[in-house]
């Protein structure tokens, strides 16, 4: 824990430690997307209130119709997206939410939560634009730090999810060197080896010497680079896979 | 025949009891025929020499021909069976009936001209007058006719035996010189009762009703097809769906109810849910034809780690979370590295497990194969475990150093305990694919 105390004494005014901080109690206005009502009230009631932390759900919708409406009239920080939904998946609220996704004043950041691990769903709402994958049998704490960790603008990988992205980046391992930018870079492929071995970020920044915020900001540049690049590759690599 | 009601939308009459006698209705012989198959069905349904019903139907067909039109009859009311007595009867005692299945239809081409032959010398006998004229429009609409049936027949028993299901031209062929030799004996009729200078105008007006017909019938024929095909989606999509049920009921149902009946021991509950969620996960999300099989061993690094994995988790009840990365067909090293794992995650799951889930990664990067097996149990020191005690020594680390490989044991940073096994991938695989690599970088 004496690095975690480190990073929190060299950045403590950014208050983007999933904790807070500061201290002081911070709170999250989430929506809830899914289709099953007692899926929705047993998060609901996982991801109260813990000591420094809050998290306020402050709307519940179960179709992409529903999902769409509320989320635009709530505006929340972070939506609990379900992949499977009546009326065209995760990925069509996805689509639909483009636009408050990327408003710049007050962003709504996604996180999908589904009891599928199949590759094609998860690459499917992470390209969608959804900041993070987890999976339904995530506990409620691990879940809490998820959402704040979206909420602050970071990216959330599962070690499945790191898997997936490790498995799809391995085959373009040779090949040329002026589409570099499409590439890991040596440090994220590390960062995503350990996340796939299931450490957590606070463990990967101890295994490589680096802070907690470092972990953060490779992950992110990873998404990053699976939504916006090697877009060929990756269908490439899905469709030898008879994913999609 | 009590038992078994039988079965909604099967061409097949009920399985015979064994103990009591079904009722025993009367088919065609679909196997062996020569012709129809009627006096093999008969034969079987009569329990008497196929060859005695042959010679009383010829014998009959001398009488006038009365044989031929029985025999008609016979196969114009009577359903085919595969069996020529019910359809799907035991093979037993049924060898000499069922010899002839695959066997060319040169027989029934011989039978054929045979009857064709005995139709002509028939024919001939009854040549006295104009009235006779009649004979052989009628003869060549018959032949037609049982042209046409026949194919029927041929096509109804392609589709029970799933053979001859390719498109052919002689199908067609067949059914198209049936219908030739019937309109040359309607028209043969008509050209008789009228006169040959007629003929052209009597084509064409056969030729409108025709046409006349098609029109009045076409759209309820389209209608009737396109029905068919959507009954057809139908019972595709029902096919799908009770085989999902099937699979529900036999394995969730079954888990479900046995959680039910053990639901004061955690652990076996958990056993069993974790068992179960794999093996719908599988199910579902698995590609066609991969992993079908169970019980097969594992033949790549992949497989090899899942199927350990899973039979771990059964065994000791603790989740384990596989996640592998890449993968390559398995050799004598890498099997010995996926026991030492396996070792690995046993140990993992008996003194790590309270801590949560075990967490198995396996990753294939060029010729290096990684695994690493993680728990966050309370964790051991390797140096304070007694010398006369081989598990970790022996099963984990000596194997890996046989066989070429390294194995390290570690504590990680918040407790628990990482076990790290690497190993190279054989050289002859390896040549070759390290070659491949270097053209591809150089071309």
């Amino acid at each position: 824990m004496s690095s975690d105390d480190a990073q929190q004494g060299q950045a403590p005014q950014s208050g983007a430690d999933q904790a807070g901080a500061a201290g002081e109690e911070r709170t999250v206005r989430v929506v809830l997307v899914d289709d099953h009502r007692m899926f929705r009230t047993g998060v609901q009631a996982e991801i109260g209130v813990t000591e420094r932390t809050r998290v306020e759900v402050v709307g519940e919708a179960a179709d992409v119709d529903q999902a769409v409406t509320v989320i635009t009239a709530t505006r929340p920080e972070v939506v609990l997206l379900d992949v499977h939904l009546p009326g065209g998946g995760g990925v069509e609220v996805l689509r639909r939410s483009a636009t408050m996704m990327a408003d710049p004043e007050r962003p709504v950041r996604f996180l999908a939560l589904s009891v599928s691990d199949a590759a094609e769903d998860v690459i499917g709402v992470i390209r969608g634009g959804a900041r993070g994958y987890v999976t339904k049998t995530i506990t409620g704490t691990d879940l809490v730090n998820a959402i704040f960790r979206v909420a602050d603008g970071d990216a959330v990988f599962s070690p499945r999810l790191a898997g997936f992205v490790l498995d799809a980046f391995a085959s373009t391992d040779a090949p040329p060197v002026d589409e570099a930018l499409d590439c890991l870079t040596q440090r994220e492929r590390e960062v995503l080896r350990l996340i796939a071995r299931g450490y957590a970020y606070k463990e990967v920044g101890k295994q490589l010497f680096i802070s907690v915020k470092t972990v953060e900001s490779h992950v992110s540049a990873v998404l990053r680079k699976l939504q916006l690049s090697n877009r060929s590759e990756l269908t490439r690599w899905a469709a030898a896979r008879r994913l999609v | 025949m009590t038992t078994a009601p039988p079965r909604a939308g099967t061409h097949y009459a009920p399985a015979p009891d064994p103990e009591e006698p079904p009722v025993r209705k009367l088919y065609r012989s679909a196997d062996g025929r020569l012709l129809g198959g009627v006096a093999r069905g008969l034969a079987g349904h009569l329990g008497l020499p196929v060859s005695w019903v042959r010679i009383v139907f010829v014998a009959l067909f001398m009488a006038d021909g009365l044989g031929a039109v029985l025999y008609a009859a016979f196969w114009f009311f009577v359903p085919l069976g595969v069996g020529g007595v019910e359809a799907r009867r035991p093979a037993a005692g049924e060898g000499r009936r069922r010899r002839a299945v695959r066997r060319p239809d040169k027989g029934q081409v011989f039978a054929l001209i045979a009857l064709l032959a005995g139709a002509s010398i028939v024919a001939s006998r009854f040549q006295l007058g104009q009235a006779n004229g009649y004979l052989w429009p009628v003869l060549l609409i018959g032949a037609g006719v049982a042209l046409v049936w026949r194919q029927a027949d041929n096509a109804r028993r392609a589709q029970w035996l799933e053979i001859g299901r390719r498109k052919g031209v002689l199908p067609v062929l067949r059914g198209a010189a049936g219908v030739a030799l019937v309109g040359l004996g309607v028209t043969g009729i008509v050209v008789l009762q009228g006169s040959v200078r007629h003929l052209g105008s009597v084509l064409q007006a056969a030729l409108a009703v025709v046409v006349g017909i098609a029109l009045l019938a076409g759209p309820y024929l389209v209608r009737i097809m396109q029905d068919l095909s959507e009954e057809r989606l139908m019972r595709i999509r029902a096919q799908e769906r009770a085989e999902v049920a099937a699979h529900v009921h036999d394995s969730v149902l079954h888990t479900l109810t046995l959680i039910q009946r053990s639901a004061d021991d955690p652990r076996e509950v958990a056993r069993l849910a974790r068992a179960q969620e794999r093996e719908l996960r599988a199910w579902l999300y698995k590609p066609e034809g991969r992993g079908k099989e169970e019980d097969e061993e594992p033949q790549t690094v992949a497989e090899a780690v899942r199927k350990a994995a899973a039979e771990v988790e059964d065994h000791h009840g603790v989740p384990i979370e596989v996640v592998v990365v890449g993968d390559c067909p398995l050799d004598e090293g890498l099997a010995a590295q996926m026991q030492a794992a396996r070792e690995a995650m046993v140990n993992a799951a008996k003194y790590g497990g309270e801590g949560g889930a075990v967490q198995v990664f396996a990753e294939v990067e060029g010729r290096t194969v990684f695994v690493s097996v993680r728990d966050r149990g309370p964790g051991f020191d390797l140096d304070a475990v007694p010398s006369d005690r081989m598990g970790v020594r022996e099963s984990i680390i000596g194997r890996m150093e046989r066989n070429g490989g390294t194995a390290r044991l570690r504590s990680a940073p918040e407790g628990g305990t990482v076990v790290e096994l690497e190993m190279e991938r054989r050289e002859s695989k390896d040549g070759k694919e390290s070659g491949e690599r270097n053209e591809g970088g150089g071309g």
